[in-house]
């Protein structure tokens, strides 16, 4: 992009007018370029919005549907490590608000310091993520790669599940339906997953140029945007806890 | 048709192109390929939506073909399948939802409002790099055997049933549709946040309010097929079954998510070229547009209400019959601001000036045919005659009404209409006038027998039909042909028009929109100097006193 000619020409116009480095060239102020990424910013988590709208749709009509195959599925999740999850991602985002905070008030040493927290909490959410999903794949409940309805059809064969919830068995067409269940859930949360590693990849490029004391010079925007979607991407995950794991668990 | 025009041309013996501009500002490809210039990003899309557009319409040309017999005897069956399905995906998401926005729009819309570029310049050349790959992925499909479940990727068939290649073509759909996200993303900041001093909402011409709407369908709506599309990539190569009913999933859900975007896109695709319109009827008979609020906001009810009329498209498929009721009540109160739009631009040219230059042409027909398509789909909107008209052709013909007598008629409108802003040379009038008749001619030829053929009962999506329907078979087929020299004819006469048109000016439609009061082609900053916009949209009185002051201070 640096030989563009409108960039090239933001340079050239940096050089003479007393326009910040990092004011583009087209916008006619800090002020309004700060607004405008900001506005953006806000409008792009409205088509995220969408986009996961789809996907909880899909599982409010099928969890009304299959209400029972759901109910049970949802006995299969670990709540430990999905509590465990919800503050870890919680946290990151306390970190990530005094991220922005510490780039506004030009911290260059703390704002290093947020990023790396919030980089290491988003890297462990991730691995707690894959100690669940492996957890599925040993009880063979990934979906379309080695299902089996075992759990669902004999629950007593599933000791720990049954001590604590005492599953009736569930006909067999229903105890299909717990297959979609947890396509649902790796769809949710993968989707959820793929979100976060996008994050963490970004914020790694922050690390690394926040470092050089790009976000403590007064132009914050950019922080601040990662922020939202950060919090964002924290708030899918906010409606995915309940309706995965928590609703109508101890029915 | 008057021989009064309104084009005033500089004097040719000494007029030239500024020396620099947009186009001459650097040379070589990779300045174009890394470019954040709007305008050059709308040349780079022009080219790449008209190359499609000849590949769909080389399809549409093989369709036309196949069923100028009754018999399947040019294509096999399933390769007919194929040719329409591509001709579908082709133009529906690589020419008419990008057409009008990405070309047009990208251009004109910074300097309507008087900006020096789009508010995300990166993410519009970002776009356009996610419209291409979306398009190799596209031919990649069509050269490794195609795709057969029609451009609706209708379930289970798409999942289950056909073995052709529905993962390249959903994965490229999809990309194409962010591509779509981010024009419209950028649309709609650059109309809040990068307005020029003076420029209030209602001072924006109606070009700006119909992009906007459009954007709003483009940001809300794409991003539900482009889920849905995820869920039936992953129902094909995983196996899973949210749409699969033999697993327990729901067919009608896969058509609620499908159509909650792929309605509101059909106002994606009408929308810009509504805005084109308003433009051209306003300069070519020099009045301000009728009832200018009126317009402006049946825009946007357009695209309020169309987030809710989606299920109209399933009436058939075992819906309630309360939900056909509301459905059917609903899309036709999305006629009424189409209709609005109507009576306006009809009230416009009501004691206007009116000259007949080629935009004009087109403008015309977009309102005639416009008109049928949509009355049509009224018909179609009431549930009894919808249940009867289905799958005929008679819906075949209401929605090429709508997107080639509407859209593609603006499209060409809009294109000939800022064609010497963007090249700085005029096209050549009287061919383009012929071209215009032919293909207002072409048209009516292949797609009003349709109807006919449609109320008769003749079903969509076969390659062969009784012998009875070849009479009007032969007419469209006939007409096909009209319209495709009608196509052709432009590619030829404004591809010769840029080295040998007449040098055009700033302003030769003598129009108000702040792009005509700048060089030709503009300069890449678009103004020397940020515009204050101290007038009202379409003030014909303001552009003679500005004349007029210029004479004053050059004498």
């Amino acid at each position: 992009m640096s030989d563009s000619p409108v960039i090239a020409h933001g340079r050239l116009e940096t050089a003479s007018d007393e326009h910040p480095s990092y004011q583009r060239h087209h916008f006619e102020s800090v002020e309004q370029q700060a607004d405008t990424t900001n506005f953006a910013m806000w409008l792009f988590l409205l088509t995220e919005v969408m986009f996961f709208g789809g996907l909880f749709t899909a599982y409010l009509i099928l969890r009304n549907w299959y209400y029972p195959a759901f109910v049970e599925g949802s006995h299969q999740l670990n709540i430990f490590w999905g509590t465990a999850n919800t503050s870890v991602l919680i946290t990151s985002s306390f970190t990530m608000a005094m991220g922005v905070w510490c780039a506004e008030t030009r911290r260059k040493n703390a704002l290093v310091l947020c990023l790396v927290l919030t980089f290491v909490l988003g890297l462990v959410f991730l691995g707690i993520k894959g100690i669940e999903y492996h957890e599925k794949w040993v009880k063979h409940h990934v979906p379309g790669l080695n299902y089996s309805a075992e759990s669902f059809l004999n629950p007593a064969s599933d000791h720990e599940v049954y001590a604590e919830y005492h599953d009736k068995p569930l006909m067999p067409d229903m105890a299909a339906k717990t297959e979609l269940y947890f396509f649902l859930y790796f769809a949710m949360t993968g989707m959820h997953a793929l979100h976060m590693i996008i994050g963490i990849g970004i914020l790694a490029f922050m690390i690394f140029r926040a470092r050089a004391g790009a976000y403590t010079n007064g132009h914050v925007t950019f922080v601040e945007n990662f922020g939202l979607y950060w919090h964002f991407v924290d708030i899918i995950w906010i409606f995915l806890f309940p309706l995965l794991y928590l609703i109508s668990r101890h029915q | 048709m008057s021989s009064a025009t309104i084009v005033s041309l500089p004097d040719q013996s000494t007029a030239r192109i500024p020396k620099v501009n947009f186009l001459t500002k650097e040379n070589g490809l990779l300045s174009w390929l890394l470019t954040g210039d709007h305008k050059r990003i709308a040349v780079l899309y022009l080219i790449s939506i008209t190359f499609f557009f000849f590949i769909g319409g080389a399809l549409a040309g093989l369709i036309r073909l196949q069923l100028l017999t009754p018999q399947a005897d040019l294509l096999a069956t399933d390769t007919y399948n194929k040719v329409f399905t591509m001709h579908g995906v082709i133009m529906v998401f690589l020419f008419l939802v990008p057409s009008v926005p990405a070309t047009i729009g990208n251009f004109v819309i910074p300097m309507m409002v008087g900006a020096k570029d789009l508010a995300l310049p990166k993410i519009n050349l970002l776009s356009w790099y996610l419209y291409v790959i979306g398009g190799i992925l596209v031919i990649y499909t069509m050269v490794s055997g195609g795709v057969d479940t029609g451009w609706t990727f209708t379930t289970p068939l798409s999942t289950h049933f056909s073995n052709t290649n529905v993962v390249s073509t959903g994965i490229a759909v999809f990309i194409a549709g962010f591509s779509s996200i981010f024009t419209g993303l950028n649309f709609i900041v650059t109309i809040h946040k990068m307005r020029c001093p003076g420029m209030t909402w209602f001072r924006l011409p109606l070009f700006v309010w119909s992009h906007y709407a459009a954007s709003i369908l483009m940001v809300l709506g794409t991003p539900v097929l482009a889920i849905t599309l995820v869920l039936l990539v992953l129902e094909r190569t995983v196996g899973i079954g949210v749409f699969d009913p033999a697993k327990g999933g729901d067919p009608l859900l896969f058509q609620h998510l499908f159509w909650f975007y792929s309605h509101p896109a059909v106002y994606i695709m009408i929308l810009p070229g509504m805005g084109v319109i308003s433009e051209v009827i306003s300069t070519f008979s020099r009045k301000r547009v009728f009832g200018y609020t009126a317009v402006a906001f049946s825009s946007v009810a357009i695209a309020v209400f169309g987030f809710f009329v989606w299920a109209h498209h399933m009436f058939i498929m075992g819906i309630s019959n309360y939900a056909v009721l509301v459905f059917s009540l609903l899309t036709m109160l999305v006629a009424v601001p189409s209709a609005i739009k109507i009576f306006n631009w009809a009230f416009t040219l009501y004691k206007g000036s009116i000259t007949f230059e080629t935009p004009m042409l087109y403008a015309f027909g977009f309102m005639g045919l416009f008109t049928i398509g949509g009355m049509t789909g009224v018909f179609l909107g009431a549930s009894g005659t919808d249940i009867q008209l289905t799958e005929t052709y008679f819906i075949v013909a209401h929605f090429h009404f709508v997107m080639v007598g509407g859209m593609l008629m603006a499209f060409l409108s809009g294109v000939h209409f800022w064609w010497p802003k963007i090249t700085g040379r005029m096209y050549p009038e009287k061919i383009s006038q012929m071209a215009a008749v032919v293909t207002f001619i072409g048209f009516n030829l292949t797609f009003f027998p349709q109807f006919i053929l449609g109320t008769l009962g003749m079903p969509r999506r076969y390659a062969s039909y009784p012998p009875e329907f070849q009479v009007l078979n032969v007419f469209s087929t006939a007409g096909a042909s009209i319209l495709g020299v009608g196509y052709l004819l432009p590619v030829l006469y404004l591809t010769w028009s840029l080295r040998y048109g007449k040098i055009a000016g700033d302003n030769p439609w003598q129009a108000t929109g702040l792009e005509w009061q700048t060089q030709s082609p503009p300069l890449t900053e678009n103004f020397t100097r940020i515009p204050i916009m101290d007038h009202e949209a379409y003030d014909y009185d303001w552009l003679e006193r500005q004349k007029a002051k210029e004479v004053a201070s050059v004498g």
